[in-house]
């Protein structure tokens, strides 16, 4: 479960610090599904990226099954990305030199909980049996971001954050990647966090919370 | 448009000053390196022609005696009767407070007007009274006159214009009686074409043979190679300098791209933007040119005095220590500026003339090399590594020679990302963990951008090597050859005749053995050399350096029947033995035997005692070795006893000790030269780290993301810098042995006329791979801290803003 309280926020800007988030409140129960909406530069991905562990808070606490990630130093926050978080960007960022297969293995393996059938199937469900030996630069956009949901599932997270995941990618790809990512987000009972602009996308998860000048918005 | 256009590609610059620094840097080093070698041999070439100049004049025929020796005054006289246009020239050497002073006769009368030196006093042409009287006038350079100012045994003196140092000019009469060789002549000038009327050369002075303009500047021929080696550093240094300027201008115009795809999708012409690029590479490459000219200066002059002194160990050419600024040598350091920008810039521009306007924009696409690149690549380096296989077996040469070297040398550097790439291969596939899978193909993938540094990096470890190797191989072989050549204990000169008689008598039952030591200069297959009479003596029979000889050599020398000659006059003529020699008074001597003989730039015969003193009569008979169990004691006593000066009896300890101190000098220049090339490619690396840190984010904040702390990230780019080091230090060595076999077996025979035996030195290569390692890690530690500490915000960027 995750819980979110009274988070802030801020970066310097041209004239002073500029405040993104300013006190943010929300609870994600295990296994459920949530869309965070909101304009650019309402803070979305600042969000993400605060309980994700990828950035540290200014004030507020973010806890994820009992662990308070804003209490964790630098290690321990990588150790919690490697082990319970997975990401799924925008852009992908699949590591280049490595080809699908070890792309797909990769952080379950960091965790050192690689299960090859597991990563097999998932390899299977997601269209990309035929790929296995290419390297991210010879596979089309849909196809790398089947990729990264692969890399993040193998690893089995209980929390997966996921940043415009579709965002990328033309409309027919876009909807059968977010339906493949939700049919295994609930074949591994993690629960699902997007940030998103797409308001169709927004529609197919159970909570929607809009963001607004860096607030929950209702 | 231009304006506009300029504007927009200028800003790259001023947004990334980094990147400018580099590549004007690299450029900088480069071409001061490359300026600095290019004034150190035009000063000492500017050195060489006022000194040909001062035997004869560059222009100017000469005769000379066919046997090598002296021409007697008579044949001068009887030449001028008969109508031939000659002036006669007599040269030698005469003790000084200082060290020995070369004196030059010439005669005012006959030699034209434009050829005599022109004093403070006098207008050109004139001739001194003083200068031809008793006691006569020496004249000579400043620092010459400075030099001898405590020479109270010679004439006076004043500064002339043109001079070489260590040089004075006398009128032939005083320089014959300061010489002690009356009546005798060392060559005749031609100054001008012979009367109608004058009979031919062989009718009137058959002895004598006409030697052409040109052949005679000796010192410049002896010190080409030297030079030639010289200049091959400079171009070393020049090319590992470009290496530098390539990756930065290949960054600079990848991170371009877009703007050049804009400005042409916005109606400039591929011309007009090819042109505006190419102004701005002028402008980069002569104010980088400019600095390092600058520098090139600063380097030329800190390296002068060691290169003069090399020079006067090893060739006994005499260099000015001070370097003048020829426009020459400033202009030709910013052609080579321009040349090498437009060589480094060529390929950068091709691909801007061949932009496609609606290709996708691909930021990194220099980084990835294609695998057609790669094929190209390795077929160039094959076909280099077998041309140099074939002229190693079956060239001969010093062109040859180099161009061996740089076959070799481009060829291991061009093979070198291949090898790597394979090797890395070869590791990734026995990795087992993910971290460690990623290290290696990561590693794999980073060879590209890496490439032009770690080929920069080859280059110097191998001159590293191979000059080391072959410098410290010289170092071995000249110290034995130091123990057998000076076998006798002391070295004994008299200070006349007449006390060389006294001594001799004095020494016989003192010293277990006294060997006459006697020599002369003379002509030795048309070039300048010196024969020895050498005593029948068990020192020399057991001692000698001989490579190579025939049965009884020491038996056929002792009885006068055959002659010794030292190796670089038998591997210039071809003398091995059973070919023959002309000696001054004997032709056709001969050869029995060759010797080594290190560091001497003149041929050299050695002949049996008896059969020299029928040769050279007159050949001072002044030094003797001495064999003795108590070398200490005898000089003790010589010194007492006689009255002599230490400097007159020297024991063998001081003559290895000042021969080991002239070897040192001669490589420190080459030492100088090998620490500034691993230097510039220390930079190298540095640079390109840098650079590619800048572009690794992309790369490296995935996995960051994915769970690794920006520390350990940290860590394995400081690994993985210190391993592409070891793996180009590791296939340095090899291409630095073959470098070094090519010094010594092929270079050095030409240039120096002496082949070494080639000795391993593994401990040296240990401390050059320490020394790499730390270049490397040094190299890396910047980025790799700036890695570390890299904020989360930034690493964050790469997955909000990279497309």
């Amino acid at each position: 479960m995750l819980i979110v309280k009274d988070l802030h926020k801020s970066f310097d800007g041209a004239d002073g610090p500029v405040a993104v988030l300013r006190g943010v409140d929300l609870r994600l129960e295990a296994g459920q599904t949530m869309a965070l909406t909101g304009d650019s530069g309402s803070g979305k991905s600042t969000l993400l990226h605060l309980i994700g562990g990828l950035d540290h808070a200014d004030s507020g606490t973010i806890t994820l099954d009992g662990t308070d990630i804003t209490a964790l130093d630098d290690a321990g926050r990588a150790a919690l990305r490697r082990d319970r978080i997975g990401v799924v960007f925008q852009q992908f960022n699949l590591i280049p030199s490595l080809d699908v297969a070890a792309n797909i293995a990769f952080q379950a393996r960091l965790a050192g909980k690689h299960d090859r059938d597991w990563a097999d199937r998932l390899a299977t469900r997601l269209g990309l049996t035929d790929h296995l030996k290419k390297y991210p630069e010879q596979l089309s956009g849909g196809q790398q971001q089947r990729v990264a949901i692969g890399r993040t599932l193998a690893a089995k997270p209980s929390l997966v954050l996921a940043d415009e995941p579709t965002g990328n990618l033309d409309e027919d790809s876009g909807a059968r990647v977010l339906e493949l990512m939700l049919a295994l987000v609930e074949e591994t009972g993690a629960s699902l966090l997007t940030v998103t602009h797409s308001q169709s996308l927004a529609g197919h998860m159970q909570r929607q919370l809009h963001l607004r000048h860096g607030r929950i918005d209702g | 448009m231009i304006r506009a256009g300029l504007t927009a590609l200028l800003s790259h610059w001023i947004r990334r000053p980094f990147q400018l620094v580099t590549l004007m840097l690299g450029l900088a080093t480069a071409t001061a390196l490359w300026s600095g070698v290019q004034a150190i041999n035009a000063e000492a070439r500017a050195s060489y022609d006022r000194a040909a100049r001062a035997l004869a004049g560059p222009d100017r025929d000469t005769l000379v005696a066919r046997d090598g020796g002296a021409i007697d005054q008579a044949v001068f006289v009887t030449l001028r009767r008969a109508g031939w246009q000659v002036s006669p020239l007599i040269e030698g050497r005469v003790p000084s407070p200082s060290g020995p002073l070369r004196v030059i006769g010439i005669d005012g009368f006959t030699l034209p007007s434009g050829d005599l030196p022109v004093t403070d006093t006098s207008e050109p042409g004139d001739v001194n009274m003083a200068f031809l009287t008793p006691p006569g006038l020496l004249l000579v350079a400043p620092g010459t006159q400075e030099r001898l100012s405590n020479a109270d045994d010679l004439p006076p003196r004043q500064t002339a214009e043109g001079i070489p140092p260590g040089v004075a000019y006398a009128d032939i009469g005083i320089a014959q009686t300061l010489l002690g060789r009356e009546g005798q002549i060392d060559r005749l000038v031609v100054t001008g074409p012979p009367s109608l009327t004058a009979p031919p050369l062989d009718e009137v002075a058959p002895a004598l043979a006409r030697r052409s303009a040109g052949g005679g500047n000796d010192i410049a021929r002896l010190t080409d190679s030297f030079h030639l080696n010289l200049t091959a550093f400079g171009l070393l240094s020049f090319a590992v300098g470009l290496f530098i300027v390539r990756g930065a201008i290949g960054l600079a115009f990848e991170q371009r791209r877009g703007v050049f795809r804009t400005l042409r999708a916005l109606g400039m012409p591929a011309r007009t933007l090819l042109a505006l690029l190419t102004a701005e590479l002028l402008v980069l490459a002569l104010v980088a040119g400019l600095i390092g000219v600058a520098l090139g200066y600063l380097v030329a002059s800190l390296l002068l005095p060691d290169v003069a002194a090399t020079l006067r160990g090893l060739y006994g050419a005499s260099v000015d220590g001070t370097l003048s600024l020829r426009p020459a040598w400033w202009l030709s350091g910013l052609a080579i500026a321009t040349l090498g920008t437009a060589a480094a810039a060529a390929g950068s521009l091709w691909k801007v003339a061949h932009l496609p306007l609606l290709a996708p924009a691909q930021p990194r696409a220099w980084a990835r090399a294609s695998d057609r690149a790669m094929r190209l690549q390795a077929v160039a380096a094959v076909a280099l590594l077998i041309l140099a296989l074939v002229l190693g077996v079956t060239g001969g040469g010093l062109v040859v020679g180099f161009t061996l070297l740089g076959a070799l040398l481009v060829g291991a550097a061009l093979a070198l990302p291949i090898v790597l790439h394979s090797v890395l291969g070869l590791f990734g596939r026995g990795a087992t963990g993910p971290l460690s899978e990623w290290f290696w193909a990561d590693t794999r993938q980073q060879l590209p951008g890496l490439s032009l540094a770690l080929m920069a990096l080859l280059l110097a470890l191998a001159a590293n090597i191979g000059v080391g190797t072959m410098v410290s191989s010289f170092r071995t072989t000249f110290t034995g050859w130091l123990d057998q050549r000076l076998a006798s204990e002391l070295y004994l000169t008299a200070e006349s005749e007449a006390q060389a008689e006294d001594l001799r008598a004095w020494l016989a039952t003192r010293a277990d053995a006294v060997l006459p030591i006697r020599s002369s200069e003379a002509q030795l297959a048309g070039a300048p050399a010196e024969v020895f009479g050498v005593a029948d003596h068990a020192t020399y029979r057991d001692n000698w350096p001989l490579i190579e000889a025939d049965a009884a050599v020491w038996d056929r020398v002792a009885a006068g029947e055959a002659v010794l000659v030292n190796e670089q006059l038998a591997r210039r003529e071809g003398l091995w033995p059973g070919a023959t020699l002309d000696v001054p008074g004997w032709a056709d001597a001969p050869v029995a035997g060759v010797y080594s003989d290190y560091g001497n730039p003149l041929g050299q015969a050695m002949v049996g005692l008896d059969r020299f003193d029928a040769l050279f009569p007159e050949a001072p008979r002044l030094r003797f070795g001495l064999r003795t169990d108590r070398p200490e004691a005898l000089r003790t006593a010589l010194i007492d006893e006689f009255g002599l000066s230490g400097a007159n009896v020297t024991d063998q300890a001081s003559i290895k000790q000042f021969s080991l101190d002239v070897f040192e000098r001669t490589f420190t220049v080459t030492a100088a030269l090998n620490v500034l090339t691993l230097s510039v490619a220390a930079l190298a690396i540095l640079t390109s780290l840098l650079t590619l840190a800048t572009m690794r984010q992309p790369q490296l904040a995935p996995v960051w993301a994915l769970g690794l702390t920006r520390r350990r990230l940290a860590r394995l780019e400081l690994l993985r810098a210190l391993l592409l080091a070891a793996l180009t230090f590791v296939v340095a060595v090899p291409v630095g042995l073959v470098l070094a076999w090519v010094l010594l077996s092929v270079i050095n025979v030409e240039a120096f006329g002496w082949r070494l035996p080639m000795e391993l030195f593994p401990r040296d290569w240990v401390w050059l791979g320490v020394l790499s390692l730390l270049a490397a890690g040094l190299a890396s530690l910047l980025p790799a801290i700036k890695l570390a500490r890299t904020p989360p915000n930034e690493l964050l960027k790469v997955f909000a803003h990279e497309r």
